[in-house]
């Protein structure tokens, strides 16, 4: 029989099964079949473009599938600058996005403005919707793209399934002033 | 330097014989000709600049605003630059307007290019072009209320709290 | 939340009885759209597949460029030329380094010259491969693109090795280039060039003549020559319409007289064309990478300009001369003649101007970029119209529209 030591599960050493809580196992497939939203504006969305390319392959981490409408989408990665015209429409896309949904990042712009602190665009989209995982750099290499999404990775597999019902996770939406049709 | 198939003192020559004292002045930084016209008589002389046969000026390469904050009555300035393919000339040609009527008239209808300059520096500076078919802002919010390349306003966009202003000069 | 869609485009408005009866549909093709890699939106007006009208919207990445460089010293003027043509960074540097050695009157060492031809070649290529493969990917053709971006990736590696960025690679100085290369950089750049041109030319071989490709993009978003002048176009888009107009050739900068190399020009100005004449350019740009290597002159890689060339760190450390320049270099404090130039390069994607006014202060009084990707995105509406909604998709990806220099 499998022990269960320190809250951990151990998987049982016959042949057949495996026991575990529904939490890990879902998370466990989330988390390595993600659908992420490519919101790439600016220069971060071509350093984006090569992690996606054949050098550093983001297939490998089951994200194959670029989700270019939000409503399929798991991970919403913001990469580049983000202009207060354009602000409402990105707020709009996380809108969109179903639950269970995470947000990365990418970039100085995204995360802070970066070097445009100026009268146009966002300081940070941290602003408007909330934000899981930062990336630095301006741009960053392919290398921190994805020990962000690494990162995003370790946040999925740990969640717990009944988050969005959480009054934690329901009053981070109210602070944003988002609807959420989770009851 | 310069490849041109026509000096600069042959052009100025030209545009004096047909304009006269509507050239107010003209100087040659890095030997790029410039020449300072009336607001008025702008879009006259871009005009022929472009359908005269032997200049042939007929490629607007930029148009852009400059503000002179410390100027009266010249407070702003339109800068285009046209270029000549055909014989490799270049010319500026800037006209001041004051901040009182920031008007002049639209080269829309001799460069269809211009459109967007033109807006975007209706968008920068508050230059009403006269005659434009769609002026209106182009790169910030239609319901922004100042016009931000303006000396007078600044750059920063104040909601920032990670600057400690007196490492900024602020 | 939707104020900022107009009334006629309201997500279910668009398909109403009376526009379907009607037989004319409105669209709302972005500004997030997988088709447009980049944030643009257009409104257009369709009948079926085709487009009878199209309304754009600019403006959604404009980060102020111009008002920021009236508030930074020259030298921090650099990091924000990067970002306006993100393809192909170190064209614009190196015009804005040359624009502010032409207002200085700095002499430039000829081996100056020829590095930057070819770090500026270079960039060119990592600009079309992009902008080509990414025509592949909107005429269904994903192979090209993953491969010829490994390629691209190798001129990442090389641009590294000169300045240790990748993308924005704020690459160079005023007066020359921090370093000289490196035996490591000759050896990449040596194996780049020897492996180059066969991936680039499997990549050519798969589309230049694929019937389905030329099918696709021939009669695509075409524009007339003086149409394209009209509009002031530049760069491949002006010469795929016919017009031969180079800023390399037509007012050499950084010794371009000194190299052997041909203009393409097109005659349709359609995307076929377009795409045609990048790849020719690619294959000329090698061709004048090769020209300089051979060529490259002795000498130093960098102008004698103190005032406006950081001093090597063993000298900072060192000699009290280099200390104090290095201090007024970065702190911005070197004085500027007061002058009035107009400097332009022919960037990936057109000529890159650069009008700068110093009026003797830290920061130029006015910066205007001539950003040729604004002044040709004008004229999409007219050269779609007529056309279907999947020609328009290719002729934005093949106008190659940067949203960082549309918006700046």
């Amino acid at each position: 029989m499998g022990k269960i030591t320190d809250g951990k599960v151990e998987t049982i050493d016959y042949q057949g099964f495996q026991l575990t809580t529904l939490d890990k196992a879902i998370g466990a497939a989330r988390a390595n079949s993600m659908w992420p939203l490519p919101f790439a504006t600016s220069c971060c969305g071509i350093e984006y473009m090569a992690t996606m390319g054949s050098n550093y392959d983001l297939a490998r981490f089951g994200m194959e599938r670029m989700s270019f409408s939000p409503r399929q989408a798991d991970l919403l990665i913001v990469a580049g600058t983000i202009s207060k015209k354009l602000a409402p429409i990105l707020r709009q896309v996380y809108e969109q996005m179903a639950e269970p949904k995470w947000v990365l990042s990418v970039g100085a712009c995204a995360s802070s403005g970066g070097i445009f602190d100026t009268y146009s665009v966002l300081q940070g989209i941290d602003r408007i919707i909330p934000v899981d995982v930062y990336v630095p750099g301006c741009p960053p290499r392919p290398e921190q793209i994805i020990d962000g999404i690494m990162n995003i990775h370790a946040l999925v597999k740990q969640e717990s399934l009944r988050r969005r019902y959480s009054d934690k996770y329901k009053s981070m939406l109210n602070d944003y002033n988002i609807e959420t049709d989770v009851k | 330097m310069s490849n041109s198939t026509i000096t600069n003192e042959f052009a100025l020559a030209r545009l004096s014989a047909k304009f006269g004292d509507k050239i107010i002045s003209s100087e040659t930084p890095f030997d790029l000709l410039t020449i300072e016209v009336p607001s008025a008589d702008a879009h006259e002389i871009i005009q022929w600049l472009k359908e005269d046969e032997v200049l042939k000026v007929s490629y607007l390469t930029n148009l852009g605003g400059v503000h002179y904050p410390t100027d009266k009555d010249r407070e702003f300035a339109v800068v285009y630059h046209i270029h000549s393919l055909v014989n490799n000339f270049r010319i500026r040609v800037k006209a001041f307007i004051p901040l009182g009527n920031p008007a002049i008239a639209t080269i829309t209808d001799i460069f269809v290019g211009a459109n967007w300059m033109e807006r975007e520096t209706f968008d920068f500076y508050g230059i009403i072009f006269t005659g434009h078919p769609n002026l209106k802002r182009i790169l910030n919010e239609e319901d922004m209320d100042y016009h931000p390349m303006r000396k007078e306003y600044q750059l920063e966009d104040d909601t920032r709290q990670d600057k400690d202003n007196r490492f900024f000069g602020r | 939340m939707n104020e900022w869609l107009d009334d006629d485009i309201k997500p279910g408005n668009n398909l109403s009885k009376e526009t379907i009866d009607g037989d004319i549909a409105t669209l709302n093709l972005g500004p997030t759209h997988p088709a447009t890699h980049g944030i643009f939106q257009n409104i257009l007006k369709v009948d079926g597949e085709r487009i009878l009208s199209s309304e754009q919207t600019v403006g959604y990445i404009h980060r102020a460029f111009e008002k920021i460089a009236e508030h930074r010293p020259y030298n921090q003027i650099t990091p924000l030329t990067d970002r306006l043509n993100y393809c192909s960074s170190p064209i614009n540097n190196m015009g804005w380094h040359m624009t502010v050695e032409k207002l200085i009157q700095a002499e430039i060492p000829k081996k100056v010259d020829y590095m930057r031809v070819i770090i500026m070649e270079l960039a060119r290529i990592a600009d079309h491969l992009i902008c080509n493969s990414v025509i592949g990917v909107d005429t269904g053709a994903l192979t090209g693109f993953t491969y010829v971006f490994q390629q691209r990736e190798k001129i990442y590696e090389l641009f590294e090795e000169v300045c240790g960025a990748r993308l924005t690679t704020n690459v160079g100085r005023i007066g020359g280039f921090e370093r000289d290369f490196s035996p490591t950089f000759h050896k990449k750049l040596k194996d780049f060039l020897k492996e180059f041109p066969k991936v680039f030319n499997e990549f050519d071989n798969l589309l230049s003549r694929n019937r389905i490709f030329m099918d696709r993009t021939i009669n695509a978003g075409p524009i007339s020559a003086e149409r394209a002048l009209e509009y002031s176009f530049s760069g491949p888009n002006l010469r795929a319409a016919g017009v031969d107009y180079d800023v390399r050739v037509m007012n050499p900068y950084s010794s371009y007289q000194d190299f052997d190399f041909i203009v393409p020009v097109g005659t349709q100005g359609d995307t076929y064309d377009r795409f045609q004449v990048r790849q020719e350019e690619i294959r000329q740009s090698l061709s004048i990478i090769k020209q300089a290597l051979d060529a490259m002159p002795e000498g130093k890689y960098f102008a004698d300009v103190p005032e406006f060339y950081l001093p090597p760190k063993e000298d900072v450390y060192n000699k009290m001369e280099a200390l104090i320049y290095h201090f007024k270099i970065v702190m911005g404090e070197t004085p500027v003649p007061v002058g009035e130039v107009y400097h332009s390069v022919e960037g990936g994607n057109g000529e890159v101007g650069f009008y700068l006014i110093s009026d003797g202060g830290r920061a130029p009084f006015r910066l205007q970029f001539r950003r040729p990707c604004f002044i040709y995105y004008q004229a999409y509406p007219e050269m779609i119209t007529g056309q279907s909604i999947s020609d328009a998709v290719l002729t934005l990806s093949s106008m190659n529209v940067i949203a960082g220099e549309l918006d700046a």
